[in-house]
């Protein structure tokens, strides 16, 4: 299965894929340090493990960065 | 418009040069008010950016006083001025930088219950705080009072920041939310960050700050710009509006509170 991910494509030998899955796969250690898009909708992380990707959906993890001073 | 003199003809000539500012960009600039919100990694670039183009009145909002480990980034302040309240020093460097511009020192933590008062006579706001607590009170303070923003964040070698035309294009709430739970993401007081980066994004906040004053080009509505210093990665998503956030949508919010810990009790 291709899926976009922060722009680039990758291909995944899954036939399906959850976000949750998704992140573990793209060693995102912790769901709460992004914001997930998904084909520029932003998705609440309590559907993370139910919302299932398809063939060329563009996903986006945007990291929270707290930094400043 | 302003009547320039010689020596501010002088000062601001390779800006007046640029067909896009020109004379009368260069008054918007030296009438224009922004606000600077930490005088820190990000705020000192961009206030000393903001100071050499000629921003007429810049506010600066800092509650605390330099620390020897602020050196290695925070680019307003020197090894003389440990000790000294930021607000003070910065305002000391711009000064001597330029000092046709009008500076307007905070030495406060913003606030629910300051915050308000505190932007209303600003054009537009630069967000470079160090907590996500102060980013979320300043999105909601700038959507309430309908100013516009830059957001900014750092860490170890990366940088994002998103321009908010609040009302119009997409703000920080509906690409965050909210605020991560409390240590799930690193701070750069333990985690590091790499001083030239804070210098490589606050220099892009001015740059949108200035580019919003003059109509310049196209502000960064609606897109989050991330990069990554290790592989000069720069990268740019575009965002939607979201018509259910928080914040801005809907309903939105109608008065400001506090997240937790309450930025007041913060200590940078
Ligand atoms: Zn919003």
């Amino acid at each position: 299965m291709r899926i976009v991910i922060n722009g680039d494509d990758k291909t995944f030998a899954q036939g399906t894929l959850s976000i949750s899955e998704l992140l573990e796969i793209e060693n995102v250690s912790q769901p709460d340090q992004v914001s997930v898009q998904v084909n520029g909708e932003f998705l609440r992380s309590s559907l993370y493990g139910t919302i299932r990707l398809k063939e060329g959906d563009a996903v986006d993890f945007l990291y929270f960065m707290g930094g400043g001073r | 418009m302003r009547d320039f003199s010689e020596e501010e003809l002088e000062r601001y000539s390779r800006h007046i040069l640029l067909a896009d500012v020109g004379v009368e960009g260069q008054d918007k600039i030296c009438a224009a008010r922004v606000l600077v919100v930490g005088a820190g990694g990000l705020g000192s670039p961009v206030a000393y950016y903001l100071a050499a183009a000629g921003v007429g009145t810049i506010g600066i909002v800092d509650g605390d006083v330099v620390d020897l480990s602020n050196l290695q980034r925070q680019i307003l302040h020197g090894t003389a001025e440990v000790g000294v309240p930021k607000v003070e020093s910065a305002r000391r460097k711009m000064a001597a930088l330029n000092p046709g511009v009008q500076i307007e020192t905070w030495q406060t933590m913003l606030c629910a219950e300051n915050i308000l008062d505190i932007v209303a006579p600003y054009d537009f706001v630069i967000d470079g705080t160090d907590n996500f607590a102060a980013k979320f009170l300043i999105n909601d303070a700038c959507v309430l009072a309908k100013k516009p923003y830059s957001h900014g964040g750092i860490l170890r070698f990366d940088g994002q920041t998103m321009t908010v035309k609040p009302g119009e294009s997409a703000c920080y709430a509906c690409v965050f939310h909210e605020p991560p739970p409390a240590g799930a993401v690193p701070a750069c007081s333990s985690a590091g960050v790499l001083g030239a980066v804070a210098g490589m994004l606050g220099t892009i906040q001015a740059a949108e700050a200035l580019k919003f004053i003059t109509g310049a080009g196209t502000p960064l509505f609606d897109t989050l710009l991330s990069f990554n210093a290790k592989t000069m990665d720069f990268r740019k998503t575009k965002l939607k509006r979201n018509p259910r956030c928080r914040v801005c949508g809907g309903e939105g919010i109608a008065r400001l509170r506090d997240y937790q810990p309450p930025v007041c009790d913060l200590k940078g």
